[in-house]
Order: C-alpha cells, then sequence, then structure tokens
C-alpha cells in the first residue's frame, strides 16, 4: 500500500512540473512549484517508511517550512503590486 | 534563456531534485542541508540579489566558441581519466578498504556519539571544519566590506514613520507568521543540539534560524526588522561564533594536547569529546546564521537606498 | 486483532490520500482558468496531505515519530491555505482576471470584488 501511495504522489509530481512548463502566467508557475513542493514533503515522509528510516522526517519538516518561505519569499520580490513596500509612494 | 527569474526557478528544482537523489542514496545529513540550503536560502538570496542587478541577462557581446571547446576537451579527458577507477559503490574502492572500516569501527568507542557524519565531522576532521567556517564569515566580511550603507538618523526616522502603514493589508499572512517563527527557531534550536543523535548539526540549524529571520523581514518589512536585530549584534554574532570555535582547539593546546584534541578538556576522554563537539557545533551554529542575516540585511537595504534615492530624486 | 485492524484502516487512509491526490493532480492541468486551478490544489492538497499523513501515523511502534507526524499534520493545515491565500492576492491585484462565470456584467464590477 505505501508503495502504490508512493507512485501516486509521484505521477502528480509530474503532472505539476508538466503545468509548471506550459502554464501561461507566471502564477500558474508559482502555484505549481508550490504544488509540487508540498508533494515531495509527502514523498519524503513515505520514503522514509518504506525504507524503514524514520530520520527522514526531520526533513520533511525542514522542507514544509523552506517551501512556504520560499513562496512568499517569490511572491515579495517578483514584480508583484500587492507586497511592494509601497510606503514610499505616500511621502510624495 | 534571458529571464533570471525563471532561472533562479529552475536551479531551485534542480537543488530539490538532487536533495531527493540524496534520499534515494540514503545519505540523510546531506539531503538535510542540501533541501535547506540549496532549495531555501540560496533561492531566497538570489532573488534578492536580482533585485538589484535587474531581471535579465545582458545580450552576449560574442558567441564563447573557444570557451566551448576547451571546456568540451578538458571534460572529456577527465571523464577518460576517471574510466579506470573502481565503479561507483564497490567494495574494491580504497577508500572502502581503509578509511571507512576504520571510522565505523572505532567511532563509538573513541568518541561515543551514535551519528558518524557528526563524529567525522566534527572531531575527526575537526580542522577542516574550522576552514568551512572561516570560509564563510569571510564571505560576511566581504559582503559587509562592498555592500554595508550607512544610516543617518534622519533616515531612520522617516521611514519607521512610513512603514507602520504598510501592515493592515496583509492580517492573515501577519498572523500566521507571528505564529510560525517562533516554533520555526524552536525547531532550529532542535535540529543544532540533536545533531549527535540523528541528522543535523550546526549548518542546517543555523540556516534553519536564519529562514526564520528572513520570513520576519520579509513580511514585516525591512525597518522593523533592523529594529528588532541590530546591526552591531549581528556582527558581533558572527564573530563570537568563529572565536568560540578556535578557543576551543587553543583551550586544547593548552591543556598540553594537540590542537583541537577535545580529550583534555575534561577528565575523562569521552566527555570531553562530547563538550568538544558541543562548543564547536554551536560555534558554527551561530556564524552561519549571522552570516546569512548580514548578506541577506545588506542585499534588502541597497535596494532601498536605491528606491528611497530615486524618490528623493523625482 | 488489533494489527490487522490498524492495517486495513491506514491502507483505507492512504487510498483515500491518493485518489485526493491524483484528482488534484487531474486537476491542475485541466481546469480552464487560475483560479479554478487554485481551487483544485488549495483544497485537494491540503486534505489529500492530512489523510496520507494520519495513514501513516496509524502504521507505527514508536511515540516520537508519531509526535513528529502530528507536528507535520499541523504545519501543513496551517501553511497551505494560507501561500493559497498569499498567492491569490497577489494574483487578483495584479489584474488575472477570471475566465469563467462572466454572465454580461461588466469586467470592472466583477473584478473589483478583493
Amino acid at each position: 500500500m505505501l508503495i502504490a501511495a508512493t507512485i501516486a504522489i509521484l505521477v502528480v509530481m509530474i503532472m505539476a512540473i508538466t503545468r509548471a512548463i506550459i502554464g501561461p502566467t507566471l502564477y500558474d508557475r508559482i502555484l505549481a512549484v508550490n504544488m509540487f513542493g508540498t508533494k515531495t514533503v509527502l514523498l519524503i515522509s513515505l520514503l522514509g517508511f518504506v525504507m524503514g528510516r524514520p530520520e527522514f522526517l526531520d526533513i520533511a519538516i525542514v522542507y514544509a517550512l523552506i517551501n512556504f518561505i520560499g513562496v512568499i519569499g517569490v511572491l515579495r520580490y517578483s514584480d508583484s503590486a500587492v507586497f511592494k513596500d509601497d510606503s514610499k509612494q505616500k511621502e510624495l | 534563456m534571458k529571464d533570471l527569474f525563471a532561472v533562479i526557478m529552475l536551479t531551485g528544482i534542480y537543488s530539490l531534485l538532487s536533495a531527493s537523489f540524496f534520499v534515494a542514496m540514503d545519505a540523510v545529513d546531506v539531503a538535510f542541508t542540501e533541501a535547506a540550503v540549496g532549495a531555501g536560502v540560496s533561492t531566497l538570496l538570489m532573488l534578492v540579489a536580482i533585485t538589484i542587478t535587474g531581471r535579465s541577462e545582458n545580450p552576449a557581446r560574442h558567441k564563447p566558441f573557444l570557451a566551448l571547446a576547451v571546456v568540451i576537451v578538458t571534460g572529456s579527458l577527465l571523464i577518460y581519466g576517471t574510466l579506470d577507477m573502481p565503479h561507483f559503490g564497490s567494495s574494491l574502492a580504497p577508500i572502502h578498504q581503509h578509511v571507512t572500516p576504520r571510522y565505523i569501527n572505532d567511532s563509538m568507542q573513541e568518541i561515543g556519539v551514535p551519528n558518524i557524519v557528526t563524529s567525522v565531522l566534527a572531531s575527526y576532521r575537526a580542522f577542516d571544519t574550522f576552514g568551512e567556517v572561516v570560509v564563510i564569515f569571510t564571505a560576511g566580511i566581504g559582503v559587509l566590506a562592498l555592500l554595508m550603507v550607512v544610516r543617518r538618523p534622519e533616515d531612520i526616522e522617516k521611514i519607521n514613520f512610513l512603514n507602520e502603514s504598510m501592515h493592515e493589508k496583509h492580517l492573515i499572512l501577519r498572523i500566521v507568521t507571528k505564529t510560525l517563527i517562533p516554533f520555526i527557531m524552536l525547531f532550529a534550536l532542535y535540529v543544532q543540539f540533536h545533531g549527535d543523535f540523528g541528522p543535523g548539526g550546526g549548518f542546517q540549524a543555523g540556516v534553519i534560524f536564519a529562514a526564520a529571520i528572513f520570513l520576519y523581514t520579509m513580511v514585516f518589512g525591512m525597518a522593523t526588522a533592523r529594529r528588532v536585530i541590530n546591526q552591531s549584534f549581528i556582527r558581533i554574532l558572527a564573530a563570537v561564533g568563529v572565536l568560540l570555535y578556535g578557543s576551543v582547539g587553543v583551550v586544547s593546546m593548552l591543556n598540553g594536547k594537540e590542537f583541537f584534541d577535545y580529550s583534555a578538556l575534561a577528565s575523562d576522554p569521552v566527555a570531553g569529546q562530547h563538550l568538544g563537539i558541543l562548543l564547536i557545533e554551536l560555534g558554527v551554529g551561530c556564524t552561519v546564521t549571522a552570516v546569512m542575516v548580514i548578506i541577506f540585511f545588506n542585499f534588502a537595504d541597497r535596494k532601498e537606498k536605491s528606491q528611497h534615492n530615486e524618490n528623493k530624486g523625482s | 486483532m488489533m494489527d490487522i485492524f490498524l492495517n486495513i484502516t491506514s491502507s483505507l487512509f492512504l487510498l483515500i490520500g491518493s485518489f485526493l491526490c491524483l484528482s488534484g493532480g487531474i486537476g491542475i492541468l485541466r481546469f480552464p482558468d487560475f483560479f479554478t486551478r487554485m481551487h483544485a490544489v488549495g483544497v485537494s492538497d491540503t486534505l489529500a496531505s492530512a489523510m496520507i499523513l494520519i495513514g501513516l501515523m496509524l502504521q507505527v511502534p514508536d511515540a516520537i515519530v508519531i509526535v513528529k507526524l502530528v507536528m507535520i499534520l499541523l504545519m501543513t493545515l496551517l501553511i497551505s491555505p494560507t501561500a493559497s491565500h498569499a498567492l491569490a492576492k497577489a494574483a487578483i491585484h495584479n489584474g488575472i482576471t477570471h475566465k469563467i462565470g462572466k454572465t454580461g456584467e461588466s469586467d470592472k464590477e466583477l473584478s473589483s470584488n478583493p
């Protein structure tokens, strides 16, 4: 059963990469990368169980956090209007 | 591919794939470090860097055919040279005959920590790790020397006043971040001190701690982050980490043994090893955190200063 | 007896989780518009993670592994919807409009709702 779940998650990861390559707008790609990250967390947890090494769960926790911080970082530093520091415009 | 933003995203996915490779090869510590550093902090630092340089690469002025030819010739010579070596993972390779059995057999009695990677990194090869920490510290000093922005007091006042008004927009994000950040810092401390028994250690813990500070800075703005984390405090922290590492070695020398021989630190050699590994991992964690924060703050500061100058001039 | 019961329940949770995961994946490929894709990913992702993690929790002998799995579950429940919210907010403010659901009203009226 674990192996079936692992294969399902691998298939979904390939679908996410496909959307990241095709997606017409930037936000489609960011969404696909976010989904890829969440699936990676699950994949690492499942692989830890399949290989019998529960230490991999630490890596899963770290990757979940890094995924979140990465998405917020990309939104902040791309050319998106809502997250920019627009306090400077109030000065004018 | 000229759009640097897409290049950075692809680099992040590449780091993630190599972390999965390491997981498949059963190397937990390396996978941990690669996931934390490569897919996380490195991508963030590159994103901040392109806010300063601009999003697309300059068009190349000439086609570098000669360089390509040199690279291909050298690469094929190197590959030809490795055809003679034993296959990947075969038990006839010299590393598996002499070096590895010695570590695996003797590490538990001599040092007493279950995680052999930590014992090799922190005790058998402590001098190498000292070199790595000094390299990270030097990188921090380099960024400070090139990019440091000196703030005049009246600029700080103005930016503080204006930043108060930005916060009402992202209520959900602010509250979730406030909930998450203590947890991330606590997890970083767990990884630091648990490095003896499971995957972890100073480098990974420093990177996770720095990631928490990055999250705070990105959501709440640079000015608030500067008020929380003082300029001089973070520089002193970087230096303290390297000094702590070095002084463990010097104390061992003063107690009569060689440089970095931890058995001189306590009456029982194994207890001395534990104490030594604890102290140097602490030093590594401090330096890595401080240097990551220095680099990020300096990149983000430079962007703010250039925006501020534009607004003043226009 | 307890063993078999735990095994079957765990397999059931894993099966439901994988099915939800796959439907989220098909959704992200076939839906016509950015906002509908975000619905597919945001909703199914979180629930699939929860199901798979609960299924894994039932298979485990020690306590420390269960604690770590509970932590991953709580974090995912907190983080994943927030990331979707942030992404949707950024997309609306940058002018991505939705393609389905326009019933002849003007664009300005529909896309000015936050």
